[in-house]
């Protein structure tokens, strides 16, 4: 992320340079949340919603905390129609994700990460791929940014417990 | 903790991102299509919207200036959209090729106000492979006097070679000032008066 995206900008710039921009990084996004097969669907999704609401945001803002935001809501709606648990609560336990790993890059770290529960797993996801600091990350979940930061810290434990000796899993 | 960083591949997101068009133009949410083609004049950036075409710029420097206006002054919904602009292209091939000597395509002047959109609107009556002088297309304006006026509305017609603002000069004959350089204008004029 440079510098740029963080100063206040007269206008909103073409949305062209938004997808130039951020499109591989919501593509990395999706992939890790939802696996290859349902990532462009959600990236598609994504995209068109963004287009559509995108006259309306206020010059200046984070756009991408605020593409994560709506591929977060996708990705949330996919897992609805896999028929599991739909919404992700910090305290409830959740079953294992049904959507595969992406298949890509580190196969062992990325099974382990597509095992995790879905409010773990995107945590892990938004900061290490996606870039964003805990305190929007909780926005995007509905928590805080300290119940972020433990998610992703559960994640990261649960991954070291399923790679014991893995080469993918460095802390 | 690091994570082995996934691999995006330039064909998969180029895919995305044409299919993205695609849904945008059926939910009516492409507000600005543009392309960049290179011409021989150098590269053009072409914009259209539902309307018709409303930006041709001259884009030796880059696009972002334009793109930027483009967002600012009509819609952010700005996507790299090429398709959208081959009868603009086609039309533009021909005209270089010396086989096209009037444009047939409808046109957005939204960005040119008053005096200038009065201005604009009466380029296109200077004929192909002819000249009009700043004080002529003045008159014809209705402002006799205005031909500073007429000279800054030139420079900054939205539709440059699609509007031939390039057919006007000085009264003495000299070529003047172009918004793509002395050097396109001489060639588009070259161009039209060989044919």
């Amino acid at each position: 992320m440079s510098l740029s995206d963080h100063l206040p900008r007269a206008s909103l710039p073409p949305f062209e340079e938004v997808v130039a921009r951020h499109g591989a990084t919501v593509l990395r996004v999706c992939r890790a949340l939802l696996g290859a097969v349902d990532a462009d669907d959600a990236w598609s999704e994504t995209f068109l919603a963004a287009l559509r609401a995108y006259p309306d945001l206020p010059p200046g803002s984070n756009i991408e905390a605020w593409l994560v935001t709506i591929a977060h809501r996708k990705a949330v709606d996919i897992h609805r129609v896999r028929g599991r648990t739909p919404v992700p609560t910090e305290n409830l336990p959740e079953p294992a994700s049904s959507t595969g790993n992406p298949g890509e890059g580190d196969d062992e770290l990325w099974s382990a990460v597509a095992e995790l529960p879905f409010t773990q797993r995107a945590a892990l996801v938004y900061h290490y791929v996606g870039g964003l600091p805990y305190a929007e990350i909780g926005t995007i979940l509905g928590n805080s940014p300290a119940a972020a930061r433990r998610a992703a810290a559960d994640g990261r434990a649960a991954l070291r417990r399923r790679i014991e000796h893995g080469t993918g899993c460095r802390s | 903790m690091n994570f082995p960083q996934l691999s995006v591949g330039s064909a998969d997101l180029a895919w995305l991102r044409e299919k993205l068009v695609l849904d945008a133009e059926a939910a009516g949410l492409l507000d600005v299509a543009f392309r960049v083609v290179d011409t021989p004049v150098g590269p053009l950036l072409l914009a259209t919207t539902t309307v018709g075409l409303v930006r041709v710029a001259y884009v030796a420097d880059g696009s972002d200036a334009v793109l930027d206006e483009l967002s600012r002054r009509i819609s952010p919904r700005v996507l790299d959209a090429p398709r959208r602009l081959d009868p603009v292209v086609r039309q533009l091939d021909e005209y270089f090729a010396g086989t096209r000597t009037h444009f047939d395509l409808p046109l957005d002047l939204r960005l040119a106000d008053g005096f200038r959109r009065e201005v604009i609107t009466r380029l296109p009556e200077i004929e192909y492979g002819r000249t009009a002088s700043y004080a002529e297309i003045a008159a014809a304006a209705g402002s006799p006097r205005a031909v500073r006026a007429v000279g800054t509305a030139c420079a900054k017609n939205p539709l440059p070679v699609v509007v031939p603002c390039h057919r006007v000069v000085r009264s003495d004959g000299s070529m003047g000032q172009y918004v793509g350089g002395v050097e396109a204008k001489r060639a588009l004029l070259q161009l039209e008066s060989v044919a």
